[in-house]
């Protein structure tokens, strides 16, 4: 199945801001994230189709996921 | 002796507007405070003369109102150097200015109140002086301290908005955590390089522990990217907007919402937060399961 994968700020270097990836059933977000290089430690928000989730969300065919980095610095 | 300051002040207004010297004069004839002439002549319904160019969006009613109110900022570096600046120069008339640290030199590139001449200095003081430059009426109250669950509730008594300026998220928790059990409505605006974000939360709002939902421990992007003079000034100004609405019961708040700002790639994003039922969450088992019986 095809999922959108919509990158913001810091993980968009030397990645990609929006791409289509193929990915099998039953994929959570988690393995999306690590397959990116990132670790869970620098999520912020995890959107599905806009809507907030976790990173053991599993993902179905035609969803956009959109990942944030946390940002708490002042 | 209010109809005698009144009198003093009426004698000498300048179209109409109440002029800084005649400020200054009436509280040394009748030896009383800036902030007690300022307060009496608002009352009267006459503005400061300071205040001309808010005028036609803020009127002399409402400059009352902003100048009876009390916001703690909890934080007074890089975000809370420019959210106290702005509060003094629109008339907010009691800041408390909470901050544990004093000024270093890495601190220069960005933070307003940090100078060559202030570095070694308490943050919270060197609020209080620089908001004394500005706009004497002001009453700052200086607390060289880290805010905590300890003694929240005694820095944010009789508050009527805590501003999260903080550099800890762990801290931002605990001052979302007091904010709500009194009561009292937040405005939290985080940064790290080109990036922030801001929110409203208002009593029974979770919007904050909603946006650390995922924090397990530690910092943000600002660990890396540190952060530029121009994205504390931009997240404080959009804070110091929601306040202001908040006191003067105007406008849509950031409310169930977060800006999500990009300035490198110049992009505005809204997230939203509704209540906990709006988010998306089956475990792998129930979907499993789900999947099962149907």
């Amino acid at each position: 199945m095809q999922i959108t994968l919509k990158l913001f700020a810091t993980f968009r270097n030397d990645r990609f801001k929006v791409a289509q990836q193929e990915i099998p059933d039953g994929t959570e977000c988690r393995t999306i994230v690590l397959g990116l290089g990132l670790t869970e430690e620098e999520i912020g928000i995890i959107l599905v189709n806009g809507r907030h989730v976790t990173l053991d969300y599993v993902l179905h065919d035609s969803e956009t996921l959109s990942l944030f980095p946390l940002v708490g610095g002042g | 002796m209010s109809n005698n300051i009144m009198t003093f002040i009426r004698a000498q207004l300048a179209d109409s507007l109440l002029p800084w010297a005649v400020q200054n004069a009436a509280a040394e004839k009748f030896a009383c405070s800036l902030a007690e002439v300022e307060e009496l002549a608002l009352e009267n319904g006459i503005l400061p003369a300071r205040y001309q160019r808010n005028q036609n969006m803020i009127s002399t009613a409402e400059q009352l109102l902003l100048f009876r109110s009390r916001i703690a900022v909890i934080g007074c570096g890089g975000l809370g150097g420019y959210v106290i600046e702005e509060l003094a120069r629109i008339g907010v008339g009691r800041i408390i200015a909470i901050d544990p640290d004093v000024f270093e030199e890495h601190n220069l590139n960005r933070q307003l109140l940090a100078t060559v001449h202030t570095l070694g200095q308490a943050k919270a003081e060197a609020a209080a002086a620089r908001v004394s430059e500005i706009n004497p009426a002001v009453t700052v109250t200086p607390v060289k301290d880290a805010f905590c669950r300890a003694n929240g509730r005694d820095l944010l008594d009789g508050v009527n908005v805590a501003v999260d300026a903080l550099d800890c998220i762990s801290c931002r928790l605990e001052l979302a955590e007091t904010s709500a059990e009194m009561l009292i409505p937040m405005v939290h605006g985080a940064i790290g390089g080109w990036y922030g974000h801001v929110a409203t939360q208002l009593p029974g709002d979770t919007t904050v522990q909603s946006i650390y939902s995922n924090w397990v421990q530690g910092k943000g992007i600002e660990k890396e990217l540190g952060n530029p003079a121009f994205t504390p000034a931009v997240v404080a100004s959009l804070q110091v907007a929601e306040v202001c609405k908040i006191l003067l019961g105007k406008g849509e708040l950031l409310r169930r919402r977060k800006l999500s700002i990009d300035l490198l790639d110049m992009e505005i994003h809204e997230i939203p937060y509704g209540s906990p039922a709006d988010v998306i969450y089956l475990p792998t088992r129930d979907i499993e399961s789900a999947r099962a019986a149907g």
